[in-house]
């Protein structure tokens, strides 16, 4: 249909309609905006200290003093799980953005540097991801020992090939691109090429699929976290509160609800968010476009 | 049906466009994007339909096989082949009629052909329905490669699209359709995507197989030259409706309407005498959110006059047989 | 001494590495032009004329500096530039431009009309500002409320205005415009090419029209040249080429642009089969497998330039 030369409502406006059409994209923004401001205010919301024993009875359930109940050595489970998730956007923030930008780094390079170091490169990617996350995680923490840098480069090493990938792959396309031929044909030097014309090209569908991948990270760091190989107790990590209400199940629910419901909305809340990001980006999949 | 007086339209056609209206439902408002289209398709004759981007010929063309995109909705009218009404079908009447009585060829070979399975698989599979031996459905499938003249037919059954050129490939489309010996072959723009030279070739290959195999043909280009070299009837669209329409003769010889005039003025084919001005038509197409009220050329037509404005004008016959959406052409007003 | 001078030129392509060429026993490499010679001058409009694998956008491509020719000379205003460095070319870019085929995917997509439009002044050192933005657009009649817009806004005609002000930014002295009406209705096409027109008549910009499309050659161009297989078959005044077509190519080629008129059917040279891979020419004339007056003749022998007045062909037997 001819309506291109329609004007297109702004990006804002683009938002709200998309997410006034969409109930679970609108789910995914809210629980992303609570649980991301939750985690950046930790420190001024908790109720307790995260880490100090015995602010309560031991084993205690839900009540109006302990909104999630109390811990086998009486410490607040809902401070503990505030603070566990700062923790967890805290290895998220960081590892997804030294992937992202080590990824666009090294996919640009391939898609655009000569047949050879494509090459390369694409092998060094291919037996990086060759890998079991968690058994090459492992393996790392054997070497450098548990901690939260640890966890930050376990995830980073094993998300950039695949944005790398993602990346090469975009450039390549876009490399014979006919407005990328006609801006090198203008003259257009290498740097405003690459940050003006193929990087914001690349840039949208990297970005959605970074915050889809965020549950991920944080179900690594709590994996890592729960196997005692990523952050060390009493730092409250999700993983953490998990192996903490683990090994007393059967005197308490409430540490083991604590430490997994969180990452159940964080996956919901992040995914939900990414679909919804796609169809704002992109409108070319927008149906009826 | 009171549009139905098309001088040669004697015979039954085999399909009758009644009235026909589809709108597309968008996030920036409803698109009219097909009017109350009124449009035969005589039994064995090929059915031209031009016009330019966004006119709706492509529309047309999908309704006719059940191919709306999702967003559309037929809003009124009906398309009449046989007992059926082709605007309310549902899927499963649908699956009875396309590939058997209906079939369509497209404007990317490429992109029509499964890009991973061989020729020859794909031309045994859309013979699932009949009941024969896979040796004499190869042997029909080769038999069909041959009738669209594709050199060393049997040996291209086991080549994969990417294998051959564009113009193979649209033969390959051509001989699948008409495998199912359709009534109704659509082809939608056809030849755009070819070399000039292949361009005739695939025309004057449409043109020998529709008179073997006596089918009826939906042409739809916004090429005139081709249509002229292939069509028996024309309609020429415009902002969603039919302006004109009747023989391919009456209408490139003797043309009514002011767009269809303004059309074959501005192919550079017609220029005899090269010119450094070549003629255009100033303006743009009107927003089918909001048509307007009279005629939809008014803003652009170098006729038009009060009552294009007030009036919606209907399909008046025309001189030489045709029909003409156009005020000029109304009887009424030669008499005033 | 012509605006722009090419002599003999040749252009490869590689098809596969040199390696399993050899392991496989074929060519690496094919010739995608062969050997063209043309000049045009200041002020003047030449049509290169070929259906797809002619070699005419390898050309353009040469010619702009994308690609590097294997051999014969280019001559830009005298100075021969098929092996200029990078700051020679940075130079030369300023003086050609080029007009590409795709109207809306030859933009950047996300950048606005105004910052397109103004790109080349900025590359070149020059201030782009919102003045030079509705200047441009001015100069091919696009309101300057067009500036805030992205590529995907515009229509087909409305994105190929922008890419006639990109090209003519810089006051260049050569426009390639490759297929300038392609994707455009045929309403629009004739604005494009009046466009052109005003603008060359206006600048002398000396322009090379690349295009299948042999009704557009005719009104815009002043000499015209049809290429088979990366050669020119026939050469000379646009004029003359269409009064009297002396190759079976090029008149084929003009029967394939019919006049719309369902009385002529019929009167059509209609070729047989399709243009040979130039990995594996024919012997001969490249031509004759198609040639519907191919004679014995020529499957053997290959035919010359054979020059004729201000114009030339390559045919043994012209029409």
């Amino acid at each position: 249909m001819t309506d291109a030369a329609l004007p297109e409502p702004t990006l804002l406006a683009r938002s709200l309609r998309v997410l006034s059409g969409n109930r679970t994209g609108a789910l995914g923004f809210v629980l992303v905006a609570l649980i991301v401001g939750s985690a950046i205010l930790a420190p001024w919301i908790v109720p307790y200290d995260p880490a100090a024993i015995m602010v309560g009875p031991r084993m205690a359930p839900p009540s109006a003093e302990h909104w999630l109940g109390t811990d086998n050595i009486g410490r607040d489970i809902f401070s503990r799980v505030i603070a566990g998730g700062r923790i967890a956007m805290l290895v998220a923030a960081a590892s997804l953005s030294a992937a992202l930008t080590a990824g666009l780094a090294l996919g640009l390079v391939a898609g655009l540097g000569p047949r050879w170091l494509d090459n390369l490169l694409l092998l060094i990617l291919d037996a990086l991801r060759s890998f079991p996350v968690i058994v090459f995680g492992l393996a790392v923490v054997t070497i450098l020992g548990p901690s939260l840098f640890t966890v930050v480069l376990v995830v980073t090493i094993t998300s950039v090939p695949i944005y790398a990938r993602i990346v090469r792959t975009q450039t390549l396309a876009l490399k014979n691109a006919e407005f990328i031929l006609a801006e090198r044909a203008m003259g257009v030097g290498m740097p405003r090429l690459l940050f003006i014309h193929v990087l914001p090209n690349v840039l949208g569908p990297l970005l959605i699929l970074a915050s889809m991948d965020v549950p991920l990270v944080i179900a690594t760091e709590a994996g890592l976290s729960f196997l005692g190989m990523g952050v060390r107790p009493p730092t409250p990590s999700w993983g953490v509160i998990l192996n903490d209400g683990y090994n007393f199940i059967r005197n308490s629910p409430w540490p083991v609800i604590g430490g997994s419901v969180p990452i159940i909305l964080v996956t919901l809340g992040f995914t939900f968010m990414g679909e919804a990001l796609r169809d704002i980006f992109d409108p070319k999949l927008r149906k009826g476009g | 049906m009171a549009t139905h007086a098309t001088a040669t339209a004697t015979e039954e056609p085999l399909v009758a466009v009644e009235g026909l209206s589809v709108d597309f439902d968008t996030p920036r408002g409803t698109i009219q994007a097909l009017r109350d289209i009124d449009l035969t398709v005589p039994k064995g004759k090929v059915l031209g339909i031009v016009g330019e981007s966004g006119c709706g010929k492509s529309t047309l063309a999908y309704s006719l096989i059940g191919l709306l995109a999702e967003n559309a909705r037929v809003a009124g009218g009906a398309i009449r082949m046989g007992e059926h009404d082709l605007a309310r079908l549902g899927a499963a009447g649908w699956r009875d009629l396309r590939g058997t009585r209906v079939a369509m060829i497209f404007q990317d070979p490429m992109t029509a052909l499964n890009p991973v399975t061989t020729i020859g698989q794909q031309m045994l599979d859309i013979q699932y329905r009949d009941r024969i031996s896979r040796s004499e459905k190869r042997a029909r499938a080769v038999e069909f490669l041959e009738q669209v003249q594709i050199p060393d037919a049997a040996s291209k059954l086991d080549a994969y699209p990417h294998q051959l050129s564009g113009g193979m490939r649209q033969r390959v489309c051509i001989a699948m359709a008409l495998l199912t010996q359709p009534d109704l072959l659509i082809a939608d723009e056809p030849t755009t995507a070819l070399d000039a030279t292949l361009e005739m070739q695939i025309v004057a290959l449409l043109r020998e197989l529709q008179q073997k195999f006596g089918c009826s043909v939906v042409f739809v280009s916004h090429h005139l030259g081709t249509v002229a070299e292939l069509c028996d009837d024309v309609a020429v669209m415009y902002a969603g409706e039919v302006v004109e329409r009747g023989s391919a003769r009456s209408l490139f010889h003797d043309p009514q309407h002011p767009y269809t005039q303004a059309l074959l003025d501005c192919d550079p084919a017609r220029i005899k005498i090269a010119t450094r001005t070549l003629p255009t038509i100033p303006g743009t197409l009107p927003d089918l959110r909001q048509p307007p009220r009279g005629c939809a050329f008014r803003a652009r037509c170098p006729h038009a006059w009060g009552r294009c404005e007030r009036e919606h004008p209907p399909l008046y016959p025309g001189a030489a047989g045709q029909r003409v959406r156009c005020h000029l052409s109304d009887p009424a007003e030669d008499a005033a | 001494m012509s605006l722009l001078e090419v002599a003999d030129l040749r252009i490869r392509y590689a098809r596969q590495g040199r390696l399993r060429a050899t392991l496989r026993r074929e060519p690496h490499d094919f010739e995608a032009v062969s050997g063209v010679s043309f000049q045009i001058d200041a002020g003047q409009t030449l049509g290169l004329v070929g259906e797809s694998g002619s070699g005419k956008s390898t050309i353009a491509r040469t010619l702009i500096g994308l690609k590097k020719p294997t051999s014969g000379s280019i001559r830009f205003e005298g100075q021969e530039i098929s092996a200029a460095s990078n700051r020679e070319w940075s130079r030369l870019r300023r003086q050609m431009s080029m007009m590409w085929q795709d109207p809306v995917g030859s933009l950047s997509p996300r950048l606005t009309v105004g910052s397109l439009v103004t790109e080349p002044l900025r590359i070149h050192g020059r201030k782009g500002d919102r003045a030079e933005a509705e200047r441009l657009l001015g100069l091919v009649g696009l309101p300057a409320e067009f500036i805030s817009r992205y590529p995907h806004q515009l229509s087909g005609g409305q994105a190929r205005r922008v890419g006639v002000a990109r090209a003519l930014a810089l006051d260049p002295k050569l426009l390639i415009a490759d297929e300038p009406t392609a994707g455009l209705d045929m309403s629009v096409q004739g604005e494009v090419l009046n466009l052109l027109n005003d603008v060359q008549k206006r600048t002398r910009v000396a322009v090379l029209v690349i295009t299948h499309n042999l009704n557009l050659v005719r009104h815009v161009t002043d000499r015209m040249a049809i290429m088979y297989l990366g050669r020119f078959v026939e050469e000379g005044p646009t004029a003359r080429i269409f009064e009297h077509a002396r190759h079976p190519y090029t008149e084929a080629l003009l029967s394939a642009n019919p006049e719309p008129d369902p009385d002529a059917r019929g009167d059509r040279v209609t070729l047989a089969g399709e243009v040979p891979s130039p990995v594996n020419r024919p012997s001969g004339c490249d031509f004759h497998p198609r040639c519907p007056w191919a004679r014995p003749d020529c499957s053997v022998r290959v035919p010359e330039r054979y020059p004729e007045g201000g114009r030339s062909h390559r045919c043994l037997f012209p029409l």
